[in-house]
């Protein structure tokens, strides 16, 4: 076929074309000055590296059953969480923290170090133009690669251990282990999976002209979750009836309660010391308990 | 029958030649882990390769459920970890071989990196694979962010303070990125696009070149 106009063939390309005629194949190159038993690729090379790669897919599929992808809480720009990029990041996070590679010499820290490291891992051929290609006959080259391997996996650890640390101190969960964790323990009670997504639509207050709506401002409940029951400093309190039952609710008053969203101190007394009966105290249980999204 | 089509193709458009570039040259013995075990040293390209289509096909399947703004985002990557049938499987898949996939290219790098691969004729091939390199990483990082938990906004907000410091462009790049003055709306759009569009694109382009490289130079040869 192509430019020879030959007529027996279905499509001539016209010679008006500049581009030489080549053979149309790389020629495979020649392995003949190897040493050794050379196999060819299809199919005999191709089944073994198949075969290969399906253990390897088994491998990666047990892992990503056991191991679900963490997923923490929506992001919110007022969370206080310590940051922390993918883990193939965190040697250069880590060097970044050091005072020679910050503050007054942040330029030398994000351009310097890693530009010279970079470029010269990006230029290496042209850096190391030696014929010499075994790793022991090119101490520098290799020396440099070794002295930059060893300072990844140290700068690497030593992030990893100081944010662990940093958990520890803090007493901070990482909100993926806190999700899962928030997850089971709903399931437990049998309720469905709880969704942390921000909710579009907005959950009413039930029964707003209740008296237990009285009862929670004068409780001073409103302090901490608010007027409209969507919470300050304490969690929102609208479709509360969906994770607690009265009782609970209850409990939660008389005890208080710690958790993840922060401290609730003991209400029963303020409560009664706002005036509210303890008759009071249970109907405004009770209507909390009655807070949930779906009904209407 | 096949074959028949297979000719009928051939005629026209001289098919031949393009597969036999792809699929027909020899296996050297010392690249060849059935006959020197060592070898799978030599292993460690194509794994990546087989990593990175495995990105490309669960991230073909995570745009079905993903929606890049910020108020969907998480609730479309939650409602895919814990309402689609298999759906924490893919997310899992592509999570957990973006990590893998960066292993896998760091041990080739080192494989080329010892055999002194990278020599004299295939310096081209190895800046290539440099810049392969780069886009990787570049898909780790815009990948981070698009859950929109807490974890990626923060690594994200962090990561653009550093490109903040680089001096003179560092400002355009972290308003580029940013697509505005904070972290939010726009930037998860921009990280979305950069991560789903624009670097696979040239990672494809990369990739060919390399293969091409490959092809025409051969594997170096024993050391
Ligand atoms: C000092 C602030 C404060 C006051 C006052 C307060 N709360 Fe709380 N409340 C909290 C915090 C913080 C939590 C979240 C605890 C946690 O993380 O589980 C909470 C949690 C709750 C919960 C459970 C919510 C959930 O999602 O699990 C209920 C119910 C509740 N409060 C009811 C009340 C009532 C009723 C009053 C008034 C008698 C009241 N609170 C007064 C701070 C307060
Ligand atoms: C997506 C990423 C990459 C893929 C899929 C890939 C794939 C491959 C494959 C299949 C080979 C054949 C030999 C082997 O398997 O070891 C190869 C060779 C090579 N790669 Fe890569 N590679 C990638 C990234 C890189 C990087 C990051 C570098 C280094 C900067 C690099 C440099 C080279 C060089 C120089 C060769 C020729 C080696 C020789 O002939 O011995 N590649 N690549």
């Amino acid at each position: 076929m192509g430019h020879g106009g030959k007529s027996n063939e279905k499509v001539v390309f016209v010679g008006d074309s500049r581009v030489r005629k080549g053979n149309g194949f790389i020629t495979p190159p020649d392995y003949t000055s190897y040493p050794g038993k050379s196999e060819a690729f299809i199919p005999n090379f191709l089944l073994k590296e198949w075969m290969v790669g399906v253990v390897v897919l088994v491998g990666f599929l047990v892992l990503t059953i056991s191991e679900p992808a963490p997923l923490g809480f929506p992001a919110n720009p007022t969370a206080s969480v310590i940051p922390m990029p993918d883990w193939y990041f965190l040697f250069l996070y880590q060097y970044l923290k050091y005072p020679y590679a910050s503050g007054d010499f942040i330029v030398l820290g994000t351009l310097g170090v890693p530009g010279v490291a970079f470029g010269g891992l990006l230029l290496a051929p042209f850096l190391d133009r030696g014929k010499e290609r075994r790793f022991y006959r090119r101490p520098i080259a290799s020396a440099i690669m070794l002295l930059s391997l060893v300072s990844i996996v140290y700068l690497t650890n030593f992030a990893w251990t100081h944010y662990k640390h940093e958990l520890a101190k803090t007493g901070i969960k990482p909100e993926e282990e806190r999700r899962i964790e928030k997850a089971r323990e709903a399931r437990e009670k049998g309720l469905p999976a709880p969704s942390n997504a921000v909710q579009t639509k907005e959950v009413a207050i039930v029964d707003k002209d209740d008296a237990g709506m009285e009862s929670f401002k004068k409780a001073t409940c409103i302090s901490c979750h608010a007027a409209d029951l969507k919470g300050a400093s304490g969690p929102s309190l609208r479709g509360v009836g969906d994770k607690h039952d009265k009782a609970a609710i209850l409990t939660i008053i008389k005890e208080g309660k710690k958790g993840p969203d922060g401290n609730m101190p003991p209400m029963y007394d303020t409560a009664k010391g706002a005036g509210l009966s303890d008759q009071d105290i249970d109907h405004l249980a009770e209507w909390l308990s009655k807070q949930k999204a779906e009904a209407k | 029958m096949l074959k028949s089509v297979y000719n009928w193709v051939d005629e026209r458009l001289d098919i031949t030649p393009i597969w036999r570039d792809v699929a027909d040259h020899e296996v050297p013995e010392h690249v060849n882990p059935a006959h020197h075990f060592s070898a799978f040293v030599y292993c460690f390209g194509g794994l990546t390769f087989f990593i990175t289509v495995i990105q490309i096909l669960s991230g073909m399947f995570l745009t079905m459920y993903y929606v890049p703004d910020i108020i969907n985002a998480y609730a479309s990557v939650e409602f895919l970890q814990t309402k689609v049938a298999f759906g924490q499987i893919v997310r899992g898949m592509h999570h957990w071989g973006a990590s893998l996939v960066i292993v896998m290219m760091f041990l080739h790098t080192l494989r080329v990196f010892f055999t002194g691969s990278y020599k004299a004729p295939r310096e081209m091939n190895w800046v290539v694979g440099m810049l392969i390199f780069f886009v990787m990483i570049g898909l780790g990082l815009t990948g981070y962010l698009l859950p929109w938990d807490n974890k990626s906004y923060f690594a994200t907000k962090v990561t653009l303070e550093i490109a903040n410091s680089v001096p003179v462009l560092g400002p355009i790049i972290k308003e580029l990125l940013q697509g505005g003055t904070i972290v939010g709306a726009q930037t998860l759009t921009r990280f979305f696009a950069i991560h789903v569009f624009f670097l696979p694109a040239v990672l494809l382009i990369l990739l060919v070149g390399h293969f091409i490289m490959i092809r025409r130079q051969g594997i170096s040869g024993p050391l």
